[in-house]
């Protein structure tokens, strides 16, 4: 998030959509309704069902799965057209003035892909998603091969009228004066009233150039599971910096996360292509720590007479700190702070590509904790044959479940194989989560720490303790028998007072921060003690002096203690701010961007909202909430507000390798869909999306008979594959189903409570018929087209599944692999199946 | 039930006043839920499960989320889910928490003929003491919101309690305590109506819901649940609430007006067995053991 939970009552307008937050983040949508209680918020709910969402939402419309950047594309025309856009934070918070490369060419000019697409290898050459330099020269590429990008103009041109049809502002005029309410109803089924309606109601708070409203988007992984979803995201996004909507309490584009700690995760760098706070992985071609740092520093890049603070200038300092932590002692700047021990990526390390990977026999084993793999993943069955052909399978769990059982699922049984299977699995009997100290990361970016509140029972371990152990055996082996290189795990740091089991507060400790030498602030003369915690990021270092696991984690356990674990509910301010309650990343502060809040002259755009501010007197930015900028940076000095952009302002055009697929989003077909794409008929997909080509990889089309979309979704009653284990949720939610609409299951003759099989090229699912009003038919290009939905709970492991009352399947037995070329994020949500009675 | 704190204010099948009644009445407790940002998620179920530690049954699928169709003698709060479509095509999805009213004039406690079994306090709270209960079921018949339910096995009749054992510690009702919205409320019942009348005028004037309005039915005396409804005029949409619910007239007979004849009719039948025993003196043996095998056969 952006913003935050508790700043949703701060809003006027919520668009929710790719998300179902009353159902799926129940406690948190309290925020929501405190604003419809107290500000007379509205909510647009948007989704192919009507949701729990929908029932207290002011407008619903329902979209066919995975056209949600048509509806977005489309609401941002309707801003453009109707003059509904922030114009003063437009100009100077974000990149519509810049002028772009005169090569770059949009996809209405180009048969449906942009400029540089190469269709043998597709993928994009992005030299030509550039800014125009000042002076009209332009960088050159570099020639080794393969010809790495020019960099970004050091100086920008740019027109302030936003009159050049060359600049951003133009461009993005032209690109999406295609979304026409006409098109829109075409492509995504929502009526084209029904659409104006919305749309009206979602800028309303730009109505005759007001500034004082804010709108906020909500999403999920109704957003993310596409084979664009980052690029819907990203839309969202646009959409925002248009109506002047990020930095703002009560704006912002937020993401709810699914999971009590995913946000902690991805922090982490659970994704394969970051280290710890979103820093880039070295490559193979990195030869060493300077050339790294070279490539992922960004240098500014703006009109010559703004200022861009370029916080990604510190990179450097960063990535030092984290290899300080990593090898201690071992690190000196001398071996490149040990560089060479740190993995090169060299490829997609994504989790579909691990599975694939094990499904073709180049990876022999899987540690699986936290996680249900082949219920969680796409194409089950897929997995499940990955599992098959593993040596060994471990599997840290608190119950049975489908992965540690792969060789039991219904597949295996049928076709009769399970003496063939090889695999030795291994189950550990893990902690649950009240079992487990440590802090949780929130969507609010808030991390709180919780104790353990009862004893692991039995022979359960904590997490910790299991992998510990397994390292410590991993590094002794090494230290018998050597190897081609033990540098790595013979010299990683493990100082924690029990090193079988690290106790998280010292995890904690280690991600925060600490100086390796004394150190003193040439400003403030403030001095820190070596093998102090330290404050924050700002003291990070380059030369060796501080160590940090994580540099956006820092302040979260400084010399005054553990910051996550205070629970001061205090608010003074009522904007939801609690700056004593846990603490969130960065610095503490809990709305991004908040500069963005006030005008060019520092002044906050709405006064009964006042967040941050320019303090004439002291010279510098204060606020209720921790200014997200350089304190004494005047206002006059024009730096832009986004700090993390080498630009400095918000992308609209988002330059060079950004993006996979391109500078602006532009609409693409889901994989699987019932028609062409009505903006480029021969570009119906997302030109670079990544498929696999096995044998369970298999696609359907409307011509083979799968002509119904279908979605996944959750349901609050249940959380993912394990609470099919508890007789509460049992009793609320007993069995699986599938949701029909009325008017599709009169027609193929279905009743409530009846048995449905649903069919994709990959696999089956049969369970009952939720008949329901709440799934319309759709008109999508004129012809009529049915949409179901189907909540995933189940499998062949838990209390209804051992009494024999589901199909004993897993609804991702119909899902398929192809994924988000950016995130790397499988579609999920919006695929082709067949409706038959079972 | 511990009734240290509560001061009993009307007594099913007693004689007499009521003790205590004298005393100065406390205010009356309320429960608001506001049907307008019911989200349906169940916290308010599960609570409600939890606190009173009330055994888990077996549900089946119904084509709905509603987790089971009424209330049962061990599930006494039940979120009713109404699929609803307007006249201009557009689709409302009700959800209404459903639990024991808590009547001002409780039908239940009217047609109760136990001493005790049924007791409603002075702050309103209409409780059902199961120790005094003889699994006659008239309750069941005199409510007009089809709560209380009876365990066949005990032949007793449960419902909400308005979880008064927290409530005479100071305390709100668990489900009142989940609820992740603020859907729902719980204070005094003047609080609660002010409240409610509030909202519902909001939602009046800047939302679409013109007739939006309170539900506490005039019938049975008000409630100490009150409902804000989308739509006040046409309460059967959220699963069946009457629109003025009352306690049924049979009840009301035989409770009132017509008690007399009850024991009268009692009184004869008394006159009657000593006239019997006179006239004809004692039943013969063999009669009662013949009856007796008729009346084992089914």
């Amino acid at each position: 998030m952006t913003n935050g939970w508790v700043d949703i009552k701060n809003t006027d307008m919520m668009l929710i959509m790719g998300g179902n937050p009353a159902e799926n983040h129940p406690c948190g949508f309290k925020w929501a309704m405190e604003a419809k209680r107290n500000r007379n918020a509205k909510i647009i709910s948007v989704d192919p069902r009507f949701t729990r969402t929908s029932s207290v939402a002011d407008q619903f419309c329902q979209i066919r799965a995975g056209t949600d950047i048509a509806f977005l594309g489309g609401v941002i025309n309707y801003a453009i057209q109707n003059n509904r856009i922030a114009h003063e934070y437009l100009v100077n918070y974000t990149n519509a003035a810049f002028v772009v490369d005169s090569d770059f060419k949009l996809p209405a000019d180009t048969d449906g892909v942009f400029s540089g697409f190469n269709e043998a290898k597709t993928s994009y050459d992005r030299s030509s998603w550039n800014y125009a330099s000042a002076g009209g020269a332009k960088a050159a590429a570099g020639t080794a091969a393969p010809a790495p990008l020019p960099p970004m103009p050091e100086k920008v041109d740019f027109d302030l009228t936003l009159q050049n049809p060359n600049c951003v502002f133009q461009l993005l005029k032209k690109h999406y004066s295609r979304y026409t309410p006409e098109i829109i109803e075409r492509i995504t089924g929502i009526p084209k009233q029904e659409f104006l309606k919305a749309a009206d109601l979602f800028t309303s708070v730009r109505k005759d150039g007001d500034m004082k409203k804010a709108a906020t988007i909500i999403y999920a992984v109704g957003w993310t599971h596409h084979s664009f979803g980052t690029q819907i995201i990203r839309t969202a996004a646009m959409l925002q910096l248009l109506l002047g909507n990020v930095g703002r309490a009560g704006g912002g584009v937020n993401a709810l996360r699914g999971h009590s700690n995913i946000q902690g995760a991805t922090d982490m760098a659970g994704l394969y292509d970051t280290i710890p706070g979103y820093l880039k992985v070295p490559t193979p071609a990195d030869g060493s720590f300077d050339a790294w740092m070279k490539r992922t520093t960004p240098t500014a890049s703006k009109p010559a007479p703004w200022e861009s603070w370029n916080y990604y200038s510190n990179t450097s300092k960063f990535a030092t700190s984290f290899m300080k932590t990593m090898y201690g002692d071992a690190a000196t700047k001398e071996n490149g702070w040990a560089f060479d021990y740190l993995p090169k990526v060299d490829r997609d390390y994504s989790w579909t590509n691990l599975w694939n990977d094990m499904y073709n026999g180049t990876v022999k084993g899987m540690l699986a904790f936290g996680m249900n793999g082949v219920a969680i993943g796409p194409d089950s069955n897929k997995n499940i044959d990955a599992l098959k052909k593993a040596d060994w399978l471990v599997v840290g769990e608190i119950y049975q479940d489908e992965t540690s059982e792969f060789w039991k699922s219904p597949r295996v049984i049928a076709q009769g194989d399970m003496k063939q299977i090889q695999t030795t699995v291994y189950r550990l009997p893990c902690a649950g989560f009240a079992e487990k100290d440590g802090s949780f990361t929130n969507s609010a970016r808030w991390l709180l720490w919780k104790n353990a509140a009862v004893p692991t029972p039995g022979d359960c371990r904590l997490d910790q303790a299991i992998v510990a152990e397994i390292f410590l055996k991993v590094r002794d082996l090494y230290k018998k028998e050597g190897g081609k290189f033990p540098d790595p795990i013979l010299k990683l740091s493990w100082n924690y007072t029990v090193p079988m089991n690290p106790p998280l507060a010292e995890v904690l400790k280690e991600l925060n921060g600490k100086a390796l030498a004394d150190l003193e602030d040439p400003v403030t003369k403030v001095q820190i003690k070596a093998g102090q915690q330290l404050p924050g990021f700002a003291w990070l270092k380059d030369d060796g002096t501080t160590a940090c696991g994580n540099w956006i984690y820092s302040g979260c356990y400084t010399e005054a203690g553990n910051q996550t674990a205070r629970r001061d509910p205090s608010d003074p301010s009522n904007m939801g701010v609690h700056a004593g309650w846990g603490w969130s990343w960065p610095a503490n502060r809990r709305v991004l961007y908040n500069r963005a809040s006030c005008d060019v002259d520092g002044k906050p755009w709405d006064p009964t909202r006042r967040q941050v501010w320019w303090n004439e007197d002291q010279q510098k930015w204060v606020g209720n909430d921790v200014p997200d900028f350089k304190a004494d940076s005047k206002p006059k000095d024009h730096m832009g507000p986004f700090i993390m952009n080498a630009e400095g302002v918000g992308r609209i055009f988002a330059p060079l390798a950004a993006f996979a697929d391109g500078p602006f989003p532009e609409f693409y077909e889901p994989i699987e869909s019932p028609v062409e794409n009505l903006l480029h008929a021969a570009r119906s997909h997302n030109p670079v999306v990544t498929k696999f080509k096995d044998a369970d990889d298999k696609f359907g089309t409307p011509q083979q008979g799968f002509n119904v979309v279908c979605t996944t979704f959750r349901l609050t009653e249940h959380y993912h594959y394990w609470t099919k284990n508890n007789p509460m949720n049992v009793q609320l939610v007993p069995e699986p189903f599938i949701e029909i609409g009325a008017e599709m299951a009169n027609e193929m003759g279905i009743r409530g409570g009846e048995k449905v099989k649903v069919s994709s090229a990959r696999g089956d699912y049969i369970a009952k018929a939720m008949v329901t009003k709440r799934i319309k038919p759709m008109l999508i290009d004129g012809k009529k087209t049915y949409q179901i939905g189907i909540p995933f709970h189940w499998g062949y492991r838990g209390i209804a599944e051992d009494e024999g009352k589901t199909s004993l399947k897993m609804v991702n037995a119909l899902t398929h692999t192809a994924t988000d070329p950016n995130a790397h994020t499988p579609e999920f949500k919006g695929f082709l199946v067949k409706v038959e009675k079972a | 039930m511990s009734q240290a704190t509560l001061r009993v204010q009307k007594i099913s099948g007693h004689a007499g006043s009521v003790p205590g009644d004298d005393a100065q009445r406390e205010y009356a407790v309320c429960k608001l839920i506001d049907t307008t940002t019911c989200i349906g998620c169940k916290a308010c179920e599960v609570a409600c499960m939890e606190w009173n530690d009330l055994p888990f049954g077996q549900t089946v699928f119904d084509n709905t989320y509603q987790t089971m169709p009424e209330t049962r003698w061990n599930y006494w709060n039940l979120i009713l889910f109404n699929e609803h479509e307007k006249e201009d095509g557009s689709l409302m999805w009700l959800m209404r928490k459903n639990q024991c009213m808590h009547c001002a004039d409780p039908g239940c406690l009217a047609a109760c003929p136990s001493d005790g079994a049924i007791v409603q306090y002075t702050n309103g709270i209409v409780d059902f003491q199961q120790a005094n209960c003889i699994g006659c079921g008239y309750c069941i018949t005199g409510c007009p919101f089809d709560i209380p339910k009876m365990n066949p096995k005990t032949n007793r009749v449960f419902k909400c309690t308005l979880c008064a054992d927290r409530v005479s510690e100071g305390l709100e009702p668990a489900c009142i305590k989940s609820c992740p919205t603020g859907c729902l409320h719980f204070g005094s019942k003047e609080d609660m109506l002010d409240i409610a009348e509030k909202r519902a005028k909001q939602l009046r004037e800047h939302f679409d819901f013109p007739s939006a309005g309170v539900y506490n039915p005039q019938g049975v005396g008000g409630t100490g649940v009150v409902y804000v409804l989308h739509d006040a005029t046409k309460p059967e949409l959220y699963g069946g609430l009457p629109s003025n619910p009352s306690i049924p007239w049979s009840v009301k007979l035989w409770k009132g007006p017509l008690k007399w004849l009850g024991n009268a009719a009692m009184l004869g039948g008394l006159i009657g067995l000593v006239v019997h025993y006179l006239r004809f003196g004692p039943k013969e043996r063999e009669e009662t053991i013949k009856e007796a095998h008729e009346g084992a056969e089914p």
